[in-house]
């Protein structure tokens, strides 16, 4: 991990085999501006293809009825909701320990991102539990975690902008976010360890998914449509954070060479 | 190179210490975490009386009697049951979509000195099955499964059956 690159006689200095290399800002705009592209219509398209297949194709619950559709909406956003924060975590973790001058952007940009996701779950899944348990809200530990979950996103979100020095603002959420995790196994395992009102997962690595194949597929892909969206939007939010803190600093020379040139 | 080093065993305890500590905690409050009781539970020990509780459990088969109270709003008495314990339930008011026998249920209420759960909400509790209405028909037709008895059977059985009838 800590192997220093090997001196060659180029004259550009070489680029580092691991992440450090995207820690020049020109070679990280470079190698995302390719990549962006793609990935927004990989999301579009496979977003339009699943939504499709998930509202239109997909046949109905036998006792949800219609209803069971906002599963194609609240299950991919409750997932992203839980895998997005865990890449904010590594994201921290890799600012704090490495140093990482991208990890901070990135964990910065990810958070509003996945703050509007949680939210979304939330809101999907009130809009189905009232239908279905008869109730928009209870306290059970699966829902309370969740909100919880929310509140972490909000409260870095919220941190990382609230200093004037934007390295201390990013050391404070990486603590915050890193502290967070411990709420990831809870919000996972909630249905397990304790009675809740809402029901176990249906999909698992162990077992067959308690799901008809027929539901299942338009699932997954929709899962994967909205996750290749959430990548774009953080990317694009990124690439936008980078070129700001350059504007930044050149106009920040640019002052300082008027200043001199006053001054002369 | 050390100091990365340093800073990645400072991260990582702080995890380990952070992480029995939330361990600890959420064991020490196991028993007040739990949103409802079972049957099984208050047979094991019954709450204080006049004390309201959340109960859950299955709708028994066969024990839903629905009539209209005095007051023309509509009323169910059934019983709500684990397998092992069953609990009978009053309710005035109106019952949730999925509420049906054999469905899982959460009753808040609380229990009558004469051993009737009077509940003022009922919430259906879906499971975890999901399932095409002609593959229910299929498998309730087969034999395989009587909702009204609970859960479905197990998914490798039916998640991959096809729903169009002869397919």
């Amino acid at each position: 991990m800590d192997a220093t690159p090997p001196i060659t006689a180029a004259a550009a200095p070489p680029a580092p085999r691991s992440l450090h290399r995207f820690a020049n800002p020109g070679r990280f705009l470079r190698a995302s501006g390719r990549v962006l592209p793609w990935l927004s219509a990989a999301a579009a398209g496979v977003l339009a293809a699943g939504v499709a297949w998930a509202l239109a194709f997909s046949p109905p619950d036998w006792q949800q009825g219609e209803t069971v559709r906002i599963m194609y909406v609240h299950v991919p956003m409750a997932w992203l909701a839980m895998g997005g924060y865990l890449a904010l975590a590594l994201a921290s973790a890799a600012a704090l320990v490495w140093r990482h001058p991208l990890a901070d952007l990135l964990a910065r940009e990810l958070s509003p991102v996945g703050a509007v996701v949680t939210a979304l779950c939330l809101a999907t899944g009130s809009l189905w539990g009232r239908p279905m348990w008869g109730t928009w809200w209870v306290w059970d530990a699966r829902l309370t975690s969740v909100l919880v979950l929310f509140f972490l996103w909000l409260g870095h979100a919220a941190l990382v902008r609230a200093f004037d020095e934007p390295e201390r603002g990013a050391r404070a959420g990486a603590i915050l976010a890193l502290i967070g995790v411990v709420n990831l196994p809870i919000v996972k395992f909630s249905v397990d360890w304790w009675n809740t009102l809402h029901q176990p997962a249906s999909v698992t690595r162990l077992g067959a998914p308690a799901m008809h194949v027929e539901m299942l597929y338009p699932l997954l892909v929709c899962a994967l449509g909205f996750a290749l969206a959430f990548a774009a939007l953080v990317l694009a939010r990124t690439r936008a954070a980078v070129m700001e803190r350059r504007i930044r600093a050149l106009e920040l020379a640019r002052a300082r060479r008027e200043e001199r040139g006053m001054a002369a | 190179m050390t100091r990365k080093r340093r800073r990645l065993a400072i991260l990582l305890l702080c995890g380990l210490g952070l992480g029995s500590a939330t361990a600890l905690t959420l064991a020490a409050f196991r028993d007040n975490l739990v949103f409802f009781l079972s049957p099984s539970d208050l047979a094991a020990k019954p709450p204080p009386a006049d004390r309201a509780f959340r109960l859950g459990g299955l709708v028994e088969a066969g024990s839903v009697e629905r009539a209209t109270g005095a007051d023309g709003r509509p009323t169910a008495r059934f019983r709500v049951t684990d397998g092992a314990h069953a609990i009978s339930v009053v309710y005035a008011g109106i019952l949730p979509d999925l509420f049906r026998e054999g469905q899982g249920v959460v009753t808040l209420g609380r229990l009558g000195p004469d051993g009737v759960f009077h509940a003022s909400e009922v919430l259906a509790r879906h499971d975890e099955t999901y399932m095409p209405p002609e593959v229910a028909d299929a498998l309730k037709r087969a034999g395989h499964w009587d909702p009204s008895q609970g859960a479905a059977p197990p998914a490798g059985g039916w998640n991959t059956l096809s729903p169009r009838p002869g397919g």
